[in-house]
Formats: structure tokens, sequence, C-alpha cells
């Protein structure tokens, strides 16, 4: 590729990056909740250019549409907004930095020195056969996530509820008058 | 857009999404970190199956990814907000009961 | 009769195990039953007595021998019973006046809250005393001897409550012990060098030379020590005078007639093994003891140490006699004197009981008021005095005549000493005995009091005393004795022994092999024995074996003192001219004892009596040698100040000894085990504790120091996780 695709990929490449170290730097919470959604735009951008287009959208729409509004919901249930920032402990940087660096180079390394048998990308539609795929060969897998779903809603939901105890004591109370 | 370019990014949002980790007070702030890092294994899953021939099972796993990434940021949020609604704070350092 | 000798001892033995056990409960206490057992021992002694008589022999030997003891195939004991002549005569002696003793003591003891334990010793006694006499082997007698000790410090200390008397009790035995010591030092000697211990046995030993030589001379003069202590010798006399202590029959049977008389006994039994120069040892301690203790006897007021030294002066007499080759004279004293002293003591006892006092100088007078006492008494002091006509006068004649010859015989003209000590002492007796019966029953009495309760003895007291004073005349015994007592063959070897006479050495001398110029003699002799089973080996014509002097081929031993010289001489003009020379000293002897015995009396009655020489100016005239005298030579406080104060002294310092040295090193021990506990117990406390409290602290610190990796905070777990991921990545990357 060349020309418009590379620049596209590269943008799209910046604003990812650009937008995580944002988040990881940003004092303000609420800043960095928004670079992360222009973090998961440029992912969801690049999955675009490697031909995943079911999966950029499914991005947009669950990572952006749903986790992300999740987080600014708990963002604003969790904080003050008067004060809504969360200064970084600043003892902890510069050996956090150092990890991640090092681990950058590390990964980096093996990724550009690994011969990897690379072959010519196709671009193809890839829902039907996600679809396909979902139903036949990882049919297990797809129902476990969606039990795991079920869990994961039960729980949150049951962890989110105010205490029974309260709320008896006030329906008890209510009761006797 | 060759691999190991895509690699990098993808490390390079890991290493990013791990120092938000690390660094983070706000527990809401580490989750984001968390994400960071999820979509970045997504991203190494996609760029291998683009350019392995169209393997599906990268994408695939990214789409699992993607729905337990959803589950968890709900649960943990619940629990945030559990947490928050106890003790006041969701400030990470509040939650040192496991000290020795 | 003779074969059921082994009875005589045993009956009194039983009566003692009886009156030991219930005494107390039979009627009368029991004195029946022991006077009983020893009246059948007299009656069976009377018995032997005369079927020895009726044979008249002079060999006479009775011997029956079995094993006793055996020691796996090392060594055999024997015991058994020998019975010759002079064995006869002792039984005689020992069992008439153990009776006539215990007749006394009825009256005498009337009354004693130890009544019947009194007899049962008396029993034990004569038991032992009749043991010892028919014993037939060194063995037995020397433990018949230990037994007769052991009954005379019952019998000495049996009013024991008195300390004087369990002191004397103690005394007599622990002294009795010293001689005894050298006896067994003399039969350890004999046993090691003959293996055995039977007398036949071991003067066929002898005779083979297994022992001979100055070896021979220490066995002979070790078992004379026995005789020492026994027989109260000097220097062991010291124990008899304090002996009186005792109850005055006691006195008589004991240390008048029978224990001391033992020592005596012995040496005549083993009369063939002594060399001439252990005779002349046993001489010259007879003739020691016989002038030191007359000596004391001079100055002594206790009716009761009178007659004590006196019974020393007459043992140094029997002792010398013997030790100068008159055997015959020394046993003959030894019978005549057991007679008439149990009558002087059993005499003195009678007066005690009726005056309730010891001491001569509260007496007098007596005589009218005692006459059965005074008579017998009176017979039985001139009986000692030498007299003639009075058994006494017999047998220390022949002792004296022995002593001549002996003197006269020996070419050492020092050894005539045993003559005229002998015969000065026997004037020294004659004068300090009559000064007793003067003071005692003549003149005035000097304590009225005492002189108005005296009364004479009642017949169980004053018949013994009848018949010990009529045994005392000289008829009794002149015919028999001399023939049927007859000195022994000496078997010690003369090789390597110095002779200290030409003479005496004929006197003593030892034919080694039995006299081969007499076995017609001597199995004569052996055919004529009258014996009876006797299971020895061959005993064909062994020496030592009670042949007597039949003329031996040279040099003879004339049976020194007898005055029937018998037997053929066989040749050799020596043999004559002893004879003759024991002749002229025998007559010698007489007329010189008998003016000197005459003399003492004269001069006691001169002092005591007629009053021309006043004792008090005589005494304190030479009163630092009367005080020497009253003091007994001061053998006593010598003998305390060097052996007793010695004992106590090394007692006390084996004492110091033990208590610091030996408790010190024990103590020290202690200490050094407490130490040794202490430092380990340091150790355990500071080491192992402190091991085991530092691997705590250890654990702990290093626990601590590890809690701090659990911080709680996430991002920190984090941290590590990533380092650690990052760790793997480098070390597999390169």
């Amino acid at each position: 590729m060349s020309g418009p695709a590379d620049f596209i990929f590269y943008a799209a490449a910046a604003m990812t990056v650009g937008a995580a170290i944002l988040v990881a730097i940003l004092p303000n919470i609420l800043y960095a909740a928004v670079a992360l959604l222009f973090s998961f735009a440029g992912v969801a951008g690049l999955y675009v250019l490697l031909s995943a287009d079911f999966l950029a959208a499914t991005q947009i729409l669950v990572y952006v549409g749903g986790i992300l509004v999740l987080l600014l919901f708990a963002v604003f249930l969790s904080n003050r907004i008067s004060d809504g920032k969360t200064t970084n402990p600043t003892h902890f940087r510069l050996p956090a930095a150092a990890i991640c660096l090092v681990l950058f180079g590390v990964l980096s390394y093996a990724a550009v020195s690994t011969p990897y048998a690379v072959k010519k990308g196709v671009y193809l539609p890839t829902t039907a056969d996600i679809g396909e795929l979902l139903m036949t060969r990882y049919l297990l897998p797809f129902e476990v996530a969606s039990v795991l779903l079920l869990a994961a809603l039960i729980g949150a939901a049951l962890l989110s509820r105010p205490d029974r105890a309260a709320s008896v004591k006030g329906e008890m109370e209510e009761g006797k008058r | 857009m060759t691999l190991d370019k895509l690699l990098v990014i993808a490390a390079a949002l890991f290493c990013c999404g791990l120092y938000t980790v690390m660094t983070r007070r706000n527990a809401v702030a580490v989750l984001m970190g968390v994400e960071l890092i999820l979509n970045a294994t997504n991203i190494n899953f996609v760029a291998f199956s683009f350019f392995l021939n169209r393997v599906m099972g990268g994408q695939i796993f990214a789409v699992f990814v993607i729905v337990l990434a959803a589950a968890e940021a709900a649960v943990a949020l619940a629990i945030f907000l559990r947490m928050f609604s106890t003790t006041g704070t969701v400030e990470v350092d509040a939650a040192d009961q496991l000290k020795g | 009769m003779i074969r059921y000798a082994y009875i005589i001892p045993f009956l009194p033995l039983l009566s003692f195990f009886i009156n030991i056990a219930v005494g107390k409960r039979l009627p009368r206490k029991g004195d029946w039953l022991c006077l009983g057992t020893i009246a059948i021992g007299l009656a069976m002694s009377i018995g032997i007595f005369y079927e020895v008589f009726r044979a008249y022999d002079p060999n006479f030997r009775y011997h029956v021998v079995f094993p006793w003891l055996t020691i796996g195939d090392r060594a055999v004991f024997n015991t058994g019973i020998l019975i010759d002549n002079v064995t006869a005569v002792m039984l005689l002696v020992v069992t008439i006046v153990s009776t006539l003793v215990h007749l006394f003591s009825i009256g005498y003891m009337h009354g004693d809250p130890r009544y019947s334990r009194y007899f049962a010793y008396l029993s034990i006694f004569s038991f032992s005393m009749l043991g010892l006499v028919l014993a037939e082997s060194f063995l037995f007698i020397y433990i018949f001897w230990e037994l007769v000790g052991l009954s005379s410090y019952l019998l000495i200390g049996f009013w024991f409550e008195k300390k004087s008397a369990s002191d004397a009790g103690k005394k007599a035995f622990i002294v009795n012990r010293v001689g005894d010591f050298g006896f067994l030092i003399g039969i350890l000697i004999i046993y090691a060098t003959c293996g055995v211990l039977g007398y036949d046995q071991v003067f066929l030993a002898i005779g083979e030379g297994k022992l001979s030589g100055t070896l021979l001379t220490l066995a002979g003069i070790g078992v004379f020590c026995g005789a020492i202590g026994k027989s109260a010798q000097f220097p062991l006399h010291v124990w008899l005078p304090d002996a009186m202590e005792g109850p005055t029959p006691v006195s008589a049977l004991i240390h008048a007639a029978t224990m001391v008389a033992a020592g005596v006994y012995l040496v005549g039994r083993v009369y063939p093994m002594f060399t001439p120069d252990a005779f002349l040892f046993i001489a010259y301690f007879g003739l020691i003891t016989l002038f030191i203790t007359a000596s004391i006897a001079l100055a002594q007021n206790d009716i009761k140490k009178v007659l004590a030294y006196s019974t020393c002066s007459q043992l140094g007499y029997m002792i010398m006699g013997l030790g100068v080759g008159g055997y015959t004279a020394g046993l003959a004293h030894l019978t005549t004197h057991a007679a008439f002293k149990a009558c002087l003591f059993l005499g003195s006892g009678s007066v005690i009981h009726a005056v309730h006092s010891q001491d001569i100088q509260e007496m007098g007078g007596l005589r009218k008021k005692m006459p059965i006492t005074f008579a017998t008494f009176l017979i039985a002091t001139l009986a000692i005095s030498g007299v003639p006509g009075f058994s006494g006068f017999y047998s220390k004649d022949m002792i004296l005549g022995a002593a001549l010859e002996f003197g006269m015989k020996s070419a050492n003209p020092l050894h005539m000493i045993f003559f005229i000590g002998a015969l000065f002492t026997a004037g020294l007796t004659a004068f300090y005995m009559f000064r007793l019966v003067i003071l005692t029953f003549f003149g005035a009495p000097k304590d009225h009091h005492k002189f108005d309760h005296a009364h004479e003895s009642p017949p169980s007291m004053w018949v013994p005393l009848v018949i010990l004073a009529g045994l005392s005349f000289s008829f009794w015994y002149s015919g028999w004795f001399g023939t049927l007592v007859q000195k022994p063959k000496s078997v010690a070897n003369l090789a390597g022994i110095s002779a200290p006479a030409k003479v005496a050495t004929m006197e003593h001398a030892a034919v080694m092999a039995p006299a081969h110029a007499e076995p017609s003699a001597a199995a004569h002799g052996e055919a004529a024995t009258h014996r009876e089973s006797t299971r020895d080996a061959s005993r064909g014509s062994a020496p030592g074996k009670g042949e007597h002097g039949q003329a031996p081929p040279h040099g003879t031993s004339a049976p020194a003192g007898t005055p029937h010289s018998t037997g053929p001489a066989a040749h050799g003009e020596s043999n004559d001219e002893a004879s003759h020379i024991a002749h002229t000293a025998h007559s010698y002897a007489m007329y010189s004892s008998v003016a000197v015995g005459t003399l003492g009396i004269f001069l006691a009655f001169v002092v005591y009596s007629f009053g021309w020489i006043n004792p008090d100016r005589v005494m304190n005239a030479v009163k630092p040698l009367h005080t020497f005298l009253q003091n007994k030579w001061y053998f006593d406080e010598l003998y305390e100040a060097t052996v007793v104060d010695g004992s106590k002294a090394l007692s006390r310092g084996l004492a110091w000894f033990d208590n610091n040295v030996v408790d010190g090193l024990v103590n020290l021990s202690a200490q050094l085990g407490v130490f040794a506990s202490f430092l380990v117990g340091k150790f355990d406390d500071y080491v192992v504790d402190g091991a085991v409290n530092g691997l705590a602290s250890a654990t702990t610190g290093s626990g601590s120091l590890l809690r701090r990796l659990q911080t709680g905070k996430l991002y920190h777990y984090v941290f590590v996780l990533a380092g650690g991921a990052l760790i793997i990545f480098l070390i597999k990357a390169f």
C-alpha cells in the first residue's frame, strides 16, 4: 500500500498511540477518558485498514458506545466533579516508565527482528465469515461468552444495588406506620 | 503498513496501557489502562489474521476479547461504585486490605 | 569307751544351745543340765583314762581321722580325734575341774540375773577346751583355740555392766589375738611348706625335710606365740590379772586350770617340731615370765591378783620346763597346778563370798571362821610351795631338775640361769603364797565388821575345795605319770641351724629317717599300741609318733627329769654320761628346791606372823622398787602408751584422711559435676536456646522483611508482574 492508504494508516496509528499516551499522562480523568475515546477510534480505523470491517464496527459500538460511556458514568458517579482530577502518585512514575520503556523496546525489537511468514493481505468482507464461524466452529466459546455476559450482567446489577438491609428496614418502618 | 509496524503500534499501546495501570491513582483510570492493553492485543490478533493469509481465528478472538472487555468493564465499574458508596473513594491506594 | 570320745565335747555344746535358747524357762534355770553334761563327760573321761591306764603303754595312741573339707583336688582338710596318754590326762583334768567349777558356781552365782547364761557360757567353754584337747590337726586346734578365746571373753566380761569387766574381756581377747596372729603365721608356714595340717602328717613332712632350718624355727616360734598369748607369758601376760574381773569360779576354771594350760598343751603337742633354737626361745620366755610375775605378786594386795600372777609364774615354769627339755616335767606341773590352783581360786572365791571383799589388807584371822576353806587353802599353798609330799613338789622338782640338767649339759654357761632363776623364784613363790595365807587366815582381823559377818560357805562350795585339795598330794601322780608321759622324738632337721652346744645337740638330736637302729623297738611299739581303726595311710615308723626316748643310736634324749629312766641303753658311753648327769641334777635340784621352799616359808612367817621384820619398814626402804612391783612393772602403761595410743593415733590419722582426702575427693567430684552441669546449662541457655531463638527471630525478621512486599497496592503488583515478565523476555531474547 502506498499513497493515501499509508497516510491514513499513519494518521490512525498516530491518533491511537498519541491518544494512548495522553490517557497515560493526563491528570484530569475526564480528559483521559476523552483521549481514550480517540484511541478507540484510532484502533477502529486500523481495523478497517486490516480488512476487519465487522470488528471495526463492533469496536466503535461496544467500546466507544458502551464501555467508554460506562467509564464516563463511573467517573461522574465516583468523583466530585468540582475537583474532578486525580493526581498521579509522583514517586512511582519513574519505575513504571522505565519498565514500560524497556518492555516497549523488547517487544518492538521482537516484532521487528522476527521473520514472519508474511503473505499479501486481501481485503474481503468478514461479517459473513465471522457469523458462520461463530455458529459452527466457535459455537462453544460463543455460548460460553453469552453465559459469561449473563453472569456479568447479574453480577453488575447485584453489585450496584443499594443495601437490602437498609431498604428492608425502611419498608418495615413504613409498614409499621 | 507492514506487520511489524502494526506490532510496534500494538506494543506502544500496550506499554501505555501498562503505564496507566501502574501510575494512575483513580481506579477508573486504571480500568482505562486495562482497556488500552486489551486493545493492543486485539490489534495484534487482527494484524496477524490479515497478514497470515486471512486466518479468521484472529478476528474471532478479537470479537471475544471485546465481549469480555465489555463484561469486565461492567463488573469492574459496579465494583468501583460499590467501593465508592462504602468507602467514599475510588483511589487504588485505599484498597490495600491485602497489605501484609 | 574310747570309741565314743567324740561325744565328750558335744554334750556341753548341746547344753550350751539349750541354755542359751530356753535356759531361763527351765527349772533352776538349767544349771543341772550343764552340770549333767559335763559330769557325763567326766564319767566318760574317767572311763577313757581307765582304759589308757590299763594299757599302760607310753606309746599309746588312738587316732581317728577322715576327710572333712575338700577343695577341688587341691586341698583336703581332715578332722578327727587323737588320744594319747597326755590327751587322756588332759581330758580328765578339764572335766574334773569343769565339773567342780559348775558345782561351785551353783552356790557362788546364786541369784545372778543371768544365771542360765552363765552356765551356757561355762558349757561352751568346756566344749571348746575339750575339742582343743582332742584335736588332731593344727587347723582344728586353731579353731578351738579361738573358741576358747571367745568363751573366755564372754565369761570374763560376764558382768559387763561394770566397765572394768567389759574392758577386761576385750583386753583378754585382743591380747590373745596378738598371740594368735603369731600362731596363724606359724600354721601358715607349716601349710605352705608341708601342704598338710594334721600333726602326724606335718611331723612326717618335717622329717622328710619339707620344712627345715630357720623356717622351721620360725614356724615353731610362731606356734609358740599362740602359747604366749593364751598362757599369759611375757609380754602378753597383761590380760590375766585383769581377767580377775570375771566371777571367781571362772577364774578357777579358765585362768588356773584349763584355758591357760592350753598353751602349754599346745607346746607339748607339737613338741617334735621344735628346733633347739626354738626351744631356747621358749625357755627364755618361760624364765622371764616366771620371774617378773612372781615379783609382781609380792606386792599385790588383792587376793585374786596374787593368785593371777602366781598362775602366770607357774605357767612360766611349765613353759620353761618344756623349753629345757623337760617334757614330762612341764606336763606334770600342768596337771598338778590345775588341781591346786583351782583349789586356791575356789578357796579365794569362798573367802570373797564370806567377807565381800578382795583386799587381803581387810582380812585376817579367818581360819577360825572358815575352817574348811582354811584347811584346803593351806594344803594347796603347801603344794604350790613345793613342800615334799604334795603334788607341787613332785612336778616343780622335776622342772628344776630338768633345768639344772640342761644347764649342766650345755656348753654355754649362761644356760645355768634357767636353774638359778627358777630356784630363786621358787623361794619367792613360797614367800608370797604364805604371805597371802598368813594375812588372810592368821593374825588379828583388820576389819572387824567384815570379820563378824564371815561364815563358812555352803557345801556346794566347799565340796569342790575338798576334792581339789585331796588331789594335791603327790602320790596321785608319782607312780605312773613319768612312765606314760614321755618326751616324743624330735623331727626337727638340724641341718642349717646353729647348735649351741654339743651336748645339747645330743640331747635334742634329730634322727632324720626313722631310727634305723631301732626298727625292732619301733615295730614293737607299734604292735603294742592299743589302736583302733585308724584310717591313716602307712604310718609305719613315722617319726614324731610318741616314740619315746628308747635309746636312739647316737645322741640320746634320755627322758629328762623322769625319775624312772627306762629303756635299754643301746650303746654309747654318752648315754651313760647323760643319765649320770641327769641323776645328779635331779637330786641336787630336789635338795635345793626343798631348802629354798623352806626358806621362803620361814621368811614369810618371820615377816608377817612373828613380826621380827616389819614389812612396812622394808617396804618404805625400797619404796621405788615396791611401787614398781605393785604397778606391775608398768607394763599396762607401756602398752597403753605405745600400742593403744599408737593404734588410736593411726585410726585418727586414717579418719582424717578419710574425712578430708577421700571425702574431699568425693566432694570435689561432686563440685565438678555441679560445675559441669552449670556449664552445660549455660550452653543450653545461650547456645542451644540461642540457636532456636535465633532461628525464630531470623524467620520473623525475614518474614517482616518480606511482608513489605505485600503493600496491598495493586500497581505495585502490576509492576512486579511486568518486571518479571520483562526479565523472562530478556533472558529468552538473549
